[in-house]
């Protein structure tokens, strides 16, 4: 990782605290969301709707499910970046090895 | 009040683009700027002021009578939010010296204008064509062989779609005795047919692949502009010809579901915004399979504010790629420090499809899942849920945490050009006035529905659902377990033909080059072998000596002489 800044300015996000702060904010947020359930009356339709917290825990359980899949998926699907562009060389050339296309 | 008013509000909203491209060809400068802006803008206001439902225009062709014009609420609802589009698009490309580009893309908004307002299919198959011919060039216009090689995959597939669908339109005239672009349904092979055209141009799953292609491969400026037309004019056709036709809740599921997977891994920021555009069309198609008028005005208010905060969201990514020279996640960083304006529009954007309460998704995809519930299909609600939740993970949180935070890449660059901020402000604007004041946005939809998408219930749901998303972002990254951002490819269904077909042909010709090749020579081994071993006979002495020429034509002379007494006497 490079950081060759080019200015000695610090930014917001540049600071640990102020980072702390925003993440502290956002899970008193969640935090105030997910006890809300409790106290709220929500008009549901559907019968798993009625499970309190329902729409939190789906949300976290379905992000934690999307990426742990698709890392699944990345050991399938993952290929060189110029998987598709050395055969064009190699049809021309037959040499696979010393690629230089663009 | 008769005469010129009357040609006027019959005036197809394709005319003052294709006007506009015309003169544009032929000026530069500000008279350039000026029509390009003037095309959409007042085409737009005689669209809003001057047009109402109930118009057709035909002009005949021979004995066929075109529709060129037909307006409802559907295609005016359509047309409106076209005509916003196009006129933040030029404002946002106005900075460009690339006549080519302009051009181009005034024809492929005024195409798209073609289609919807197209009353025949014949008529939406030219305009259909003439989207497919015009929006290469804003891949094109890259100008590298890259774009050149996407340029031809990206035409194959978009012509192909042309003809299907005229092949279709015949076979569907055939059993039906109409070619009026009205409700199709799939009764008849031909609506199958004009169905598997639709598709491709919506990218339906397996037909996906040119989107994802050529959309990240396409100019900073042209991405934007692809956004917008060729998707939504795909989804307006199938709004128009195939609402309630149930296989579409199950291919729109799996449009709003699969990509979001790939959205995760992707590196190059507007290859996600390319699989997050598949996904939001999948809520579309999904409530227009749906069919109930609740459904099909969700899926049109969807249309409406996605074309708004996904060029949004492809503006900013162009604003980046023109400041930094490219959009990929591994190498952004940090450009919160010399983009602020150009962050806060993005995450404007970002909070839009991610449908957050006072956002323009909000309002729009809640009615597409509240007719779901209604109808029964509570399995498929879940997905759709899950999906929702998907694109705040990577189009909401994704793009804008990786292009602008995560660690500071140092790139220290300047603000995007004015006319950018100004159109994405615009853009921007909109995505929030449509999210706090959705009546104005649901008086203009087709169908008469009493719906209200802010109350206790629905807004909880939806912040518990995106916050807790966020968290799970947050919790992945702290535990190191997201996955890191590769420079890569990741494999879809274009490899089958960037891939297996090419590799395939290049097989059978190899093998089929070296059977050849052994064949002769064994053929001419085994000659050489007779030939060697005849030598060795004695016959060879006798065979092989020098005949005379004159024996020759003596037997020749011979066996003509005997054929002909044959003859004689037979």
């Amino acid at each position: 990782m490079e950081n060759n800044s080019p200015d000695d300015k610090a930014y917001f996000f540049d600071k640990q605290k102020n980072i702390d702060l925003f993440l502290r904010v956002f899970y008193v947020i969640c935090a105030i969301l997910f006890v809300a359930d409790f106290f709220i009356h929500r008009h549901v339709s559907l019968t798993w709707e009625e499970m309190p917290t329902f729409y939190a825990s789906y949300g976290f359980i379905a992000c934690v499910v999307l990426v742990l899949v698709a890392k699944g998926l990345r050991k399938l699907v993952i290929r060189r970046e110029d998987y598709y562009e050395t055969d064009v060389v190699e049809a021309d050339t037959s040499d696979a090895g010393s690629r230089n296309v663009d | 009040m008769r005469g010129p008013e009357m040609w006027i509000s019959e005036l197809p909203p394709f005319v003052p683009f294709f006007l506009a491209a015309l003169l544009v060809l032929v000026t530069r400068g500000y008279l350039q700027s000026a029509i390009m802006l003037a095309a959409p803008l007042l085409g737009g206001l005689h669209l809003w002021f001057d047009v109402g439902p109930n118009i057709r225009v035909i002009y005949q062709l021979l004995e066929y009578d075109l529709i060129v014009m037909r307006t409802d609420q559907l295609s005016l609802v359509f047309g409106y939010i076209f005509h916003i589009a196009a006129f933040v698009l030029v404002i946002y490309t106005l900075h460009l010296k690339d006549t080519l580009q302009h051009v181009s893309g005034l024809v492929y908004a005024g195409s798209a204008m073609g289609a919807v307002f197209a009353g025949d299919l014949i008529t939406l198959f030219v305009f259909w064509e003439l989207l497919a011919v015009s929006s290469v060039f804003l891949v094109l216009a890259r100008r590298d062989s890259t774009s050149a090689r996407v340029s031809i995959r990206y035409l194959v597939y978009q012509v192909l779609s042309g003809v299907i669908l005229l092949a279709g339109a015949l076979i569907h005239y055939r059993y039906t005795g109409s070619l009026a672009f009205d409700f199709i349904g799939v009764e008849n092979p031909g609506g199958w047919l004009i169905l598997i055209a639709f598709g491709i141009k919506c990218a339906f799953p397996f037909l996906h692949s040119w989107l994802t292609d050529a959309y990240p491969a396409s100019t900073p400026t042209g991405a934007a502009v692809l956004s917008v037309f060729t998707t939504k004019v795909a989804v307006y056709a199938l709004a128009r010809g195939y609402p309630g036709t149930e296989i579409l809740i199950y291919i729109g599921v799996v449009m709003a579901c699969f990509p979001i997977f790939y959205a995760v891994l992707e590196n190059d920021l507007r290859k996600v915004l390319s699989y997050s555009l598949i996904n939001q069309l999948g809520f579309m198609v999904v409530g227009i399979g749906i069919g109930t008028a609740l459904a099909l005005n969700g899926a049109v208010a969807h249309a409406f504010s996605h074309i708004l905060y996904k060029s949004l969201l492809f503006m900013s990514m162009g604003a980046v790629m023109y400041r930094v020279g490219h959009a990929y996640a591994s190498d952004l960083g940090g450009l919160y420090k010399t983009m602020p304006k150009t962050t806060v529009l993005c995450i404007i954007g970002a909070a839009s499809i991610s449908a957050f309460p006072l956002f323009s998704g909000f309002v729009s995809k809640s009615m597409v899942m509240t007719a779901m519930i209604y109808e029964g299909y509570d399995i498929l609600w879940l997905a759709l849920l899950f999906a929702a939740a998907g694109v705040f993970h990577h189009a909401g949180i994704k793009v804008p945490y990786f292009a602008f935070f995560h660690h500071d890449s140092g790139i220290r660059t300047s603000e995007a050009p004015t006319n950018m901020l100004i159109a994405m402000t615009i853009a921007a604007t909109l995505c929030v006035g449509i999210g706090v004041f959705p009546q104005y946005l649901y008086t203009i939809l087709p169908w008469e529905v009493d719906y209200w998408p802010y109350d206790t219930t629905h807004v909880l749901a939806q912040l518990q659902l995106l916050f807790f998303s966020a968290l799970a972002f947050v919790w992945l990254n702290k535990q190191g377990l997201y996955p890191p951002e590769l420079h890569a490819i990741n494999l879809d269904v274009d490899w089958f033909y960037r891939k297996l077909l090419p590799d395939a042909g290049r097989f059978t010709y190899r093998t089929s080059r070296q059977l050849t090749d052994k064949l002769s020579t064994a053929m001419k081994i085994s000659l050489q072998g007779a030939q060697d071993i005849f030598r060795s006979t004695p016959l060879a002495d006798r065979y092989l000596a020098a005949w005379p020429t004159g024996s020759m034509v003596m037997w020749i002379a011979i066996i003509l002489g005997g054929y002909l007494l044959l003859d004689h006497f037979l």
